[in-house]
């Protein structure tokens, strides 16, 4: 019997480029409205763990299931509006903000809402006209913020979160983890990746992934 | 009409030119003479079978063989323009499909309009030169399409990650690279006549052609090179855009 909570289960996935391997076999499993820190030195391919359950990558092994479907097997344009990828240092596309919080409407075929994005902004500590503001004058902070932004719009089932507060100040960094939070407990599951030990102290699941020349196993509690 | 015979020994005589071009390239160590000597030789040999060929074929004016010459330019300028597609699997087929649907649907409308006539001695030079300008800006798309993929490697990536399809991640991409590689055909065709007399007016000119009647030859040759370029480059890029990803929506 599967499990009616059980969004996600990741089996033995590992990544190699040119027989390099950069990913050593992990394998754990996502409830919905689950919270998971993802810990692990640099090199331990955490960033492309993220990115393959996005199906942004192809595994060289192993599998991802969601809902308990094989996600090669699910359409990728309706998966990642359901799971979806934020990158830790975003570029932003089109020429303003307000192109790149618009996407996610288009997507869903929806009316953009202005109001909406404005409320969306204040939440993070931007103001309203941040909405017309060309992509390139924005700081690497605001650029973070915007793309959470992007992500969240439609409360996906899962946010997969690439260090998203690296370049944040602690105030903005609450705002962030408000908002977060306030998805988790709508039911949105996570998975989060963090450096940093006092974000992840105390917390109920921390999923360690090792550098895959350094052998062994990931870890988690 | 007054008829211009160049003769074999005043053809000699030019060479002298090619001859300039070697001592520049010497005197200033450019190191092109070996080029310049493999590039006067191939001309003279290549030019000489296909004028040949041509003689040929335009006694013959079979329609199979006029048809057969026309893929033949195709399949040539499609090889040429794959070359420009590194990172581009499928180059020959897309360039190929691209450069003879716009060639062959350029010539349908001139035949049907009776601009020129379904015969060997027009078709096949007029093949050539929509064929020839479709390859370039092909090639210049193909260019442009892996300068940026490559450049908006993350950009795309973020639209695919809020779950943006093909269509809209590419769209732009493909676009301006259309736009890039169909400037050299629209600079040309405003600037024909004031800056360059081409080739089909100087040779109508030349063969004592009225410059009026030479005119609107060329006229009929600048929409020609406009209608198959724009054709030929929006089927490579809307084709080839879609290589740059897998079969699921991944960049390649």
């Amino acid at each position: 019997m599967m499990d009616r909570d059980r969004l996600l289960e990741v089996r033995e996935v590992t990544f190699a480029l040119q027989d390099k391997v950069l990913l050593a076999p992990v394998s754990f499993e996502l409830d919905k409205g689950e919270f998971i820190w993802l810990t692990g030195p640099s090199g331990a391919g955490k960033s492309t763990l993220l990115k393959i359950i996005a199906s942004l990558l192809e595994p060289a092994s192993g599998e991802v299931r969601f809902n308990g479907e094989p996600i090669g097997t699910l359409k990728p344009e309706r998966y990642r509006q359901q799971v979806s990828y934020c990158f830790q240092n975003p570029l932003l596309f089109g020429s303003t903000v307000y192109d790149n919080l618009a996407l996610p409407y288009h997507v869903r075929r929806r009316p953009p809402q202005r109001q909406m994005m404005i409320e969306g902004l204040a939440r993070l500590n931007l103001p309203a006209a941040t909405l017309e503001r060309t992509v390139d004058q924005l700081s690497g902070g605001e650029k973070q913020r915007v793309a959470l932004l992007r992500n969240v719009q439609f409360s996906p089932d899962i946010l997969l979160l690439d260090e998203i507060t690296s370049a944040l100040d602690d105030p903005n960094k609450r705002a962030v983890r408000q908002l977060i939070d306030e998805q988790v407990r709508q039911g949105t599951a996570a998975v989060w990746i963090s450096h940093d030990r006092q974000e992840t102290v105390g917390s109920e699941r921390i999923l360690t992934l090792v550098a895959p020349q350094n052998g062994g196993q990931h870890g988690s509690t | 009409m007054v008829r211009h015979e160049i003769s074999n020994e005043s053809l000699a005589l030019a060479l002298g030119l090619v001859v300039i071009a070697l001592l520049v390239s010497s005197r200033e160590r450019l190191a092109l003479e070996k080029d310049i000597v493999w590039s006067v030789v191939r001309a003279i040999v290549q030019l000489t079978i296909v004028g040949y060929v041509l003689k040929y074929i335009f006694d013959l004016s079979s329609d199979p063989i006029t048809v057969l010459m026309v893929l033949f330019i195709c399949v040539n300028a499609a090889l040429n323009a794959k070359k420009r597609s590194r990172g581009i699997d499928r180059g020959f087929l897309i360039s190929f499909v691209a450069i003879a649907a716009g060639t062959a649907l350029t010539l349908i409308i001139l035949v049907l309009s009776r601009a020129i006539e379904f015969m060997p001695m027009q078709v096949i030079p007029v093949s050539g030169m929509i064929a020839g300008n479709a390859m370039v800006a092909v090639g210049l798309c193909f260019n442009h399409l892996n300068q940026r993929f490559s450049d908006n490697r993350q950009r795309i990536e973020e639209m695919l990650s809020l779950g943006a399809d093909i269509r809209m991640t590419s769209g732009k991409i493909v676009r301006d690279s259309i736009r890039a590689a169909m400037i050299p055909t629209v600079d040309a065709a405003k600037t024909v006549g004031l800056v360059s007399l081409p080739g089909m007016m100087s040779g109508l000119i030349f063969a004592g052609v009225d410059p009026v009647q030479a005119v609107k030859y060329q006229i009929m040759v600048t929409f020609m090179l406009l209608g198959t370029a724009s054709l030929s480059t929006i089927i490579a890029g809307y084709l080839a855009s879609r290589r740059f990803y897998t079969s699921r929506m991944q960049l390649k």
